[in-house]
């Protein structure tokens, strides 16, 4: 039934393998295969299992805000605030676990407070539609990470007990455990944008939010839920981002947004909505980490990196519309040929 | 044909609520710090430190009203800032003498202009999402300004006393350049956004850019023409950034983009475009600046303060979406009775 339903959303005609080849997620996986051979051709360090898990352990608190960023971003909305919500996250975990609190409530507090965060972006967006989610999400931005800054002022806190580092340097076997809770969270993220009424219900919106309406469609109540697992995603991170620092302060994971939203976007998900699938972001989330962590142990200084980064969002981004662009004009064509 | 003034001000009433805000946070914030605020040498330094941002502003507010956006004007600043001063350290002679300010401060808008170009290009040509579009060339600029000054600071000794002169002088009736500098661009922008054909065009694409095709308007040359002027003020707010702090260094203006945003977003200027008014966005600029100045007047305490502008900025936005919903049923009860 509902691959039926995805059938028909996407219009999709028969089996056809040059579509099928087509598809952005090859074009990634090329990427990917590219940006791999040039690390290690660059570095004959770059190829060791445990350095490459290592590196993987770098960048996979930002996975984690990756699959509901790809959520809001297929809304055809945007979410600057995640770094902000981030810190006051870590910043009130900390707070309540200094005050006496068992950590195991702490890291609940996290999560909380991250979900109230997106919350409060969610109710403002629905109650005022004139009001874009970048507008809002800026001043979340600015209000999140000032309450942190009003509670901790310039203190840190931490001391956490040593086990809950293991949450973000430990290993499961040869695996970090950060990488395994990404895995189960882009399962379970495929399952949901992918095969339920949810997930379907996003793109409808995406697409276009009046059509969603009228086919019955509750599209203030999917933008909140949106918000609100962005947020309780955002926490989270954060708990992850303490266990790796040790101790939190209210400056922490600045700019963090840009980076996740740029990888959600390499992964082919349009920001006007309804566009993408999980593995190309999966896919692109990989590129970016191991591309940083590869042109780093060659000592490429980190500004060249910066453009690096910033050149292959854009030119990913290229790519497909000169496909589209090219095909819009071979149909006029096609439809000219036929008016004559 | 002649306006009411009714009509007038029922017009601009966004803007004279924003105008009475400021008056009444204006004397509140007088009154609290004993007299200090509104005192001649703080609304002078306000003022300076504020036309930097005005300056972005008006550049930032035509990329708004197409209904793009730039994330990049920050690096674009930094980036200008940085080849202006690194021509003019190269320029200077033993004496002291160095290329003219007024040359510097071109070469700058120049290399705004061309990032600007750029910004246009991806956007209108090759239908990059102007969000990503500046979201990449943000990085690219702010990467080569750090390649540029191969992570060094430019200072005072590299730079000429003439050019340091630009921000510190007071070329008429004793206000500073960077007020005149900023009341020029306003002027300038507010005739061109409101009074020239190219101008009015930029809000039709702002509106509905299929309506502004058919009707003759060539959308993409207006849409990369708005990222030019946002990119060439860029350059024109990074250099006399420079100038002012005389300073130019790979981090300069971080963040920036967000305040300028911020700050059009308080003066009025619609996100989703065909909206917005010069004068309503320098008023947001000077709103922003005003919080920054009166906050630690009050003596709030820094940690406060971040989050009071945030919510300040929270309260203002919902103000302004609760107006603009009044006066569109007033258009719309107007056209009924008609």
């Amino acid at each position: 039934m509902t691959e039926q339903a995805h059938r028909s959303l996407q219009s999709e005609r028969p089996f056809s393998a040059k579509r099928f080849f087509l598809q952005w997620e090859w074009m990634l996986a090329i990427i990917f295969i590219v940006v791999n051979m040039a690390n290690a051709s660059l570095s004959p360090n770059y190829l060791v299992f445990d350095s490459i898990m290592s590196a993987i352990q770098m960048f996979c608190d930002k996975a984690i805000l990756v699959f509901p960023m790809m959520l809001v971003i297929l809304l055809g909305d945007i979410d600057i605030s995640v770094a902000s919500i981030m810190a006051l996250s870590a910043v009130s975990m900390g707070v309540s676990f200094n005050a006496g609190l068992p950590i195991g409530a702490a890291i609940l507090v996290a999560i909380l407070v991250g979900g109230a965060c997106g919350l409060a972006n969610g109710l403002l967006l629905i109650k005022f539609k004139e009001l874009s989610s970048m507008v809002v999400t800026l001043v979340g931005q600015i209000v999140f990470r000032g309450i942190a800054s009003i509670i901790l002022q310039d203190q840190a806190a931490g001391g956490f007990p040593s086990w809950f580092q293991y949450l973000g340097w430990g290993y499961v076997g040869k695996i970090p455990f950060i990488l395994l809770i990404v895995i189960a969270e882009a399962i379970v993220f495929g399952f949901v944008i992918h095969f339920t009424r949810f997930g379907r219900s996003v793109y409808a919106i995406g697409n276009n939010e009046t059509a969603a309406r009228y086919s019955g469609i509750k599209t203030k109540s999917v933008r909140l839920l949106a918000f609100v697992i962005m947020g309780l995603f955002s926490g989270v991170a954060a708990i992850f981002l303490a266990s790796k620092m040790g101790s939190v302060r209210p400056s922490v994971a600045k700019g963090y947004e840009m980076d996740v939203i740029a990888m959600v976007v390499l992964g082919g998900v349009s920001n006007n909505g309804g566009k993408g699938r999980v593995m190309g972001v999966v896919i692109a989330t990989f590129i970016v980490g191991l591309l940083r962590y590869g042109l780093g142990i060659v000592n490429v200084p980190s500004q060249t990196i910066m453009i690096i980064v910033g050149a292959l969002l854009i030119i990913a981004v290229i790519i497909p519309n000169l496909k589209s662009s090219l095909s819009g004009f071979r149909m006029f064509k096609k439809i000219a040929g036929k008016g004559q | 044909m002649k306006k009411s003034l009714t009509r007038r001000v029922s017009q601009n009433a966004r803007e004279i609520c924003l105008l009475a805000v400021i008056a009444l946070i204006a004397v509140l914030v007088n009154v609290r710090s004993g007299g200090n605020f509104l005192a001649p040498k703080n609304i002078s330094d306000m003022l300076v430190e504020t036309s930097i941002l005005a300056v972005l502003a008006m550049g930032m507010m035509s990329v708004i009203i197409t209904g793009g956006i730039d994330l990049s004007v920050g690096s674009t600043m930094a980036l200008a800032g940085m080849v202006g001063t690194t021509v003019l350290r190269d320029s200077m002679t033993e004496l002291g003498q160095g290329l003219h300010p007024a040359l510097v401060i071109a070469l700058a808008i120049g290399v705004g202009m061309a990032a600007g170009l750029l910004n246009g290009f991806l956007v209108a040509r090759l239908n990059v999402l102007p969000i990503i579009a500046t979201l990449g060339t943000m990085n690219i600029y702010r990467g080569a300004t750090y390649l540029l000054s191969g992570g060094k600071w430019m200072l005072q000794q590299n730079m000429t006393v003439d050019f340091m002169a630009v921000a510190t002088g007071k070329a008429f009736l004793g206000v500073n350049n960077l007020i005149w500098i900023a009341l020029a661009v306003f002027a300038i922008n507010f005739y061109f956004l409101g009074y020239t054909r190219t101008g009015r065009r930029i809000y039709a694409v702002g509106n509905s850019k299929e309506s502004a095709e058919v009707s003759g308007i060539n959308t993409k040359a207006v849409t990369i023409l708005a990222y030019v002027i946002t990119g060439g003020l860029a350059g024109l707010a990074g250099i006399l950034y420079v100038c002012k702090y005389a300073a130019a260094q790979g981090e300069t203006a971080t963040g920036y983009e967000l305040s300028v945003i911020a700050a059009c977003v308080l003066g009025g200027v619609s996100i989703s475009g065909g909206l917005g008014k010069a004068h309503g966005a320098i008023l947001g600029a000077l709103l922003f600046g005003m919080l920054n100045n009166a906050l630690p007047l009050l003596k709030i305490s820094p940690f406060w303060q971040e989050a009071i502008r945030g919510l300040i900025i929270l309260i203002s936005i919902i103000v302004n979406a609760l107006v603009s919903r009044r006066s569109a049923f007033k258009a719309l009860e107007r056209r009924v009775a008609a």
